[in-house]
């Protein structure tokens, strides 16, 4: 039976956080997963479905194994961040919100991290690179590879 | 154990005065986001090894962001009886070093950059050969600053509220919900002339007065948090560095409104703010500082954390309501303000993180004080993200009426690597460019506002003779283009124009017409648009218009980019005479268009070329030219 | 009761009374597409902006902008007119092969448009974006079987997943709603085809007659309205027959 849409609605940021828990535990937005979730809450799976297609934190493909966020805020650009995004390109064979097709590896960009003075910036899952140049870029992608060799983040490198 | 006294906050403080003057030497570590990013982490881990090691008991503490981020890593050392030095560009060794000297009872010149006097303590101003180190404040980053918003950024470990009561925490709350009205709350604000600090600078006292004599069922307080102009980061350094400035902030305004349920709308691109403010929330609850019966007030007053997704238009006021009740985001039309009617449709009120972070300073030392710093009509602080082609990168707190070349040339230290500064971008994507010959103008709403730019969050990307002002515009409408909601016509539709027309600029495929044509959409999209990302969408373009015509006409009219960045508008090459064959280039090339043996000059081949000027930027010798 | 002037004429309004309707009361007409009397205002179209003069200057969309006392307005000052003709020019741009934005271009003396074509593959696009049918489908007929998808110019319209819809009731407010009739239903045979949303919803037979006339879903209707009975039940044609039957029977025409 069709529902007469209700007065009644979830939390305030229930419908956000829920797709971050089901984004979290499956890497990215199942089918399924979605349509449980919409009767969970009460809400229209439309208006899920809406909210799951706007925000880019989200991909209804699965991602990689590990993501690499090249940050493209203004700071960065001006101090060379869209040549690391080129290098990037170049070295996973992936446009910006595309996987490697070895699934290792999913490019993304984004508009500030939020460590200007840092700039220019990539973030790999957890971990900031800052200060970069193109040639380190390669080092610590290798990093992230199954063998495991090449370039320890900033702090490891450090120490 | 809840506090619920004055003698329980009181000894809260106690708690917290013990850690901040401890007997054993304290040793903070700037741990924000962009701590981490130049490599704190390692640091503060080769520090507490060492001090293992080494059998000395020392106070190790992670605390956030201490606002000259050029110099990370920052190491705030106080060494009882001897005194308090900053530290920077630290490395894990000389963190190591540290800890032998403070064993042998000195605080080590290594590295030391300033010092930090504790007036009316028991400590020297000046430590032990330490003598020539200046302090702090006299710092050129430093002198014109004065800390509100940023007052216990980096000195407080933003994990501990006993620190931050004792840092004066709390003392706002108290005078409010023991000894003020609601209304006469408000008229504090009012009268302390403080203006929202998100970019628009409405009267903070005025919302909350409108929002609490709306008619509602319920009514909001609302942090938005949702930082997105690139190249601001200030909202996410406070919620690292002091986030219970905020969560009391959000409770005096609250009690205010007559809200019992605050929300704080974070970026999901800010991982490690949202864990502080979350931590921070969870132990104020536990104290009871949060909850029912705050100080045994009987005001009871709660906080949520919603996380964003993703959308730089979730900064919009009601954009963030629709994202927060749950669909997509898209702004609805104002009237009604949502201080009217908001989320669910009741009086809300959405302040920034700045915003309520500079309350309880203002409760606690009165609305004459902060009306008092500042100019006419701009009281108190803002905070800035000084970066781009700066000398001296970081956050700056500044009373409103400092000029531009004071905060560039002064504080920033002019231009990077000694290079002209052209222009200074303000107000992130919204924002214009105000090129150098207006440096002069005080950084005020106003002045910003007639110089055809916007205050926004603060925001400041310096840039100099290198920066192509076509390219920048390109660059801001791509962002905005990519960011629009897609509701409203000229937004949608007008952007990916503007895009269209600018990139045929930039590629030497425009006419004079497109000139023409891109002004007319600019100036309809900013007077039509639904919400403010349209309305300030085009600025970057009408600014760069109104004060680099020149490099608009040189890429029309002659197929040339007089900064020597467009790509389709520049070759590289090699001066052989220059070149020593170091490699430099050949291995920074991402497109291996240059070939070259050891030690003999090298060669770009123009067809592979991708014009990134990363050989131009690594050469040491400035071999390699731009034919523009 | 507020007095606004519009262009100089002086036209009192109820209360909470649309700027776009005290218009109206002042015998202008603006285009508008995205714009219903049934729903809330969107403000989404842009075509309808006027200039207010007093007690502010400001360019406002008039379908969304209640009146207050004093206010005064222009409909056809150069930034309104501007304003609505660069929209239609967008419009026209985005949906080229569309008859009602070429129409209401013209109105307005919008002949050719400045703005890039689209690519091929939407060459054929007639959306424009008001989401009319969204808020129909959501707010008054409570389905919310649809909802707007992506961002920016990527916006579109659809059922979730571009699947099937299950909340969809085949009640085609949405077809009946849209202003460029970008929505295309269709009923064949025992079933009723929404071409835009891939949805197919089963039609019931009338018992009368044996001909599909309503969709199976909306039997709902039938629950929760117990009146609706009488409606529901039979289509139009053997519901008139039936009505007319009855009349007949209860006023038996007697010849004399």
């Amino acid at each position: 039976m069709p529902l007469i849409a209700s007065r009644d609605h979830p939390p305030a940021g229930a419908v956000l956080a829920r797709l971050h828990e089901i984004h979290s535990a499956r890497g990215y937005l199942p089918e399924a997963d979605l349509r449980t979730a919409a009767q969970d809450l009460a809400v229209p799976l439309s208006q899920l479905y809406s909210a799951a297609s706007f925000y880019f934190a989200f991909s209804f493909e699965p991602r990689g194994k590990h993501t690499v966020q090249v940050c493209l805020g203004t700071a960065c650009y001006i101090r060379g961040g869209d040549r690391l995004e080129e290098k990037i390109e170049t070295l996973l064979a992936v446009r910006p919100g595309e996987t490697t097709r070895d699934g290792e590896f999913t490019l993304e960009t984004v508009h500030c991290l939020g460590s200007c003075s840092m700039s220019p910036v990539i973030r790999v899952d957890e971990e900031t690179y800052g200060r970069l140049k193109v040639d380190r870029v390669s080092r610590i992608l290798k990093k992230y590879r199954p063998d495991g060799t090449g370039e320890s983040s900033v702090e490891e490198q450090i120490s | 154990m809840k506090i619920r006294t004055h003698a329980d906050l009181e000894g809260l403080r106690a708690e917290g005065d013990a850690l901040l003057h401890s007997a054993r030497p304290r040793i903070c570590v700037g741990m924000a986001t962009c701590g981490m990013a130049a490599g704190a982490g390692a640091v503060f881990k080769a520090i507490g090894e060492a001090a293992t090691a080494s059998g000395l008991d020392v106070m190790l503490v992670s605390t956030g962001c201490i606002g000259c981020c050029q110099q990370e890593p920052v190491v705030d050392v106080r060494m009882p009886g001897q005194g308090r030095v900053v530290y920077a560009r630290m490395t894990p060794e000389a963190g190591e070093r540290l800890i032998a000297a403070l064993s042998a009872g000195e605080l080590p010149a290594e590295h030391a950059m300033a010092v930090i006097p504790e007036p009316g303590s028991a400590l020297p101003e000046k430590p032990q050969g330490l003598s020539h180190l200046p302090r702090m404040e006299d710092l050129p980053f430093y002198k014109k600053q004065q800390k509100i918003i940023l007052r216990n950024s980096g000195r407080i470990d933003p994990r501990r509220v006993e620190e931050y009561a004792a840092a004066e925490g709390y003392t706002a709350l108290e005078r409010v919900l023991l000894h003020l009205s609601p209304q006469e709350t408000i008229d504090e604000i009012t009268r302390s002339g403080l203006r929202g600090r998100g970019g628009a600078g409405f009267p903070t006292g005025k919302k909350w007065d409108l929002c609490s004599r709306a008619p509602g069922t319920a009514r909001y307080i609302i942090c938005n948090a949702d930082e997105g102009d690139p190249g601001a980061y200030m909202d996410r350094t406070v919620l690292e560095s002091d986030p219970y400035a905020v969560i009391e902030g959000m409770t005096i305004a609250g009690y205010a409104i007559g809200a019992s349920e605050g929300y704080v709308y974070v970026r999901n691109e800010y991982p490690l703010a949202i864990e502080r403010i979350h931590h921070a929330i969870e132990q104020a609850g536990e104290l009871g500082l949060l909850g029912d019966n705050i100080l045994g007030s009987g005001f009871t007053f709660s906080i949520d954390v919603v996380r964003g997704a993703g959308a730089f238009v979730c900064g919009e006021e009601t954009a963030l309501i629709t994202s927060m009740e749950g669909g997509l985001s898209e702004p609805r039309p104002r009237p009604p303000y949502p201080a009217v009617k908001g989320l669910w449709g009741q009086p809300t009120v959405i302040n920034n993180v700045k915003t309520l972070a500079s309350i309880p300073a203002i409760v606690a030392k009165g609305a004459d004080w902060y009306a008092g710093i500042g100019t006419e009509g701009n009281a108190g602080t803002v905070v800035f993200s000084l970066v781009g082609k700066v000398a001296n990168t970081g956050l700056v707190e500044a009373p409103l009426g400092l000029t531009l070349d004071e905060m560039i040339h002064g504080i920033g230290g002019g231009g990077l690597d000694g290079r002209q500064v052209k222009a200074v971008q303000t107000g992130g994507p919204s924002g214009g460019c105000i090129p150098a010959s207006l440096f002069h103008l005080p950084i005020d709403y106003a002045s910003l506002s007639h110089a055809g730019s916007i205050m926004g969050s603060g925001g400041m990307v310096v840039m100099d003779e290198e920066t192509c002002m076509v390219d920048v515009a390109l660059y801001f409408l791509r962002f905005t283009m990519a960011e629009s909601c897609g509701k409203c016509t000229p937004c949608r539709e007008g952007t990916r124009q503007m895009v269209e027309i600018l990139t045929r600029i930039v590629e030497g495929k425009a006419d004079p017409g497109d000139l023409d044509l891109l002004e007319e959409v600019a100036l309809w999209v900013k007077g039509a648009s639904l919400c403010g990302l349209g309305q300030t969408a085009p600025n970057p373009v009408l600014s760069t218009f109104r004060y680099f015509r020149d490099e608009y006409d040189a890429h029309v009219n002659e197929r040339r980019c007089p900064a020597g960045v467009c790509r389709a508008l520049v070759r590289f090459a090699i001066a052989p005479g220059r070149c020593t064959g170091c490699g430099l280039c050949l291995r920074e090339c991402s497109v291996g268009a240059i070939t070259g043996e050891k030690k003999q000059p090298h060669r770009i081949d123009e067809a592979l070329c991708a014009r990134c000027r990363a050989c131009y930027d690594i050469c040491p010798e400035g071999a390699v030219e731009i034919a523009r | 009761m507020p007095t606004v002037t519009i262009n100089g004429t002086s036209v009192t309004v109820p209360q909470g009374t649309l700027l776009l309707k005290a218009v109206e009361e002042a015998g202008i007409t603006l285009p508008t597409l995205c714009h219903h009397d049934a729903l809330s205002p969107y403000g989404a179209c842009r075509l309808c902006m006027v200039l207010i003069t007093a007690p502010r200057r400001a360019l406002v969309a008039s379908c969304a902008y209640p009146v207050e006392e004093d206010l005064a307005v222009e409909t056809h000052s150069a930034e309104a007119v501007q304003a609505r003709r660069l929209a239609l020019e967008a419009l026209m741009a985005r949906c080229p092969r569309s008859h009602v934005i070429r129409n209401l271009a013209e109105r307005e003396g919008v002949t050719t448009t400045r703005f890039g074509m689209p690519p091929s593959e939407r060459a054929d696009e007639l959306c424009m974006l008001c989401g009319l049918c969204v808020r129909v489908c959501r707010d008054l007929i409570g389905a919310a079987a649809i909802s707007f998808v992506g961002r920016g110019s990527e916006r579109r319209v659809g059922a979730p997943f571009a699947l099937q819809s299950d909340a969809c009731i085949g009640c085609g407010a949405c077809a009946e709603v849209c202003p460029t009739g970008a929505i295309r239903m269709e009923d064949r045979g025992d079933q009723r085809i929404l071409h835009a949303w891939n949805t197919r919803i089963p039609l019931a037979r009338c018992p009368g007659c044996g001909r599909f006339f309503t969709p199976a879903p909306t039997r709902f209707l039938k629950d929760m309205f117990p009146e609706m009975e009488a409606i529901w039940d039979v289509c139009p044609a053997c519901r008139q027959e039936r009505t007319a039957r009855q009349w007949a029977t209860e006023h038996p025409l007697i010849i004399q």
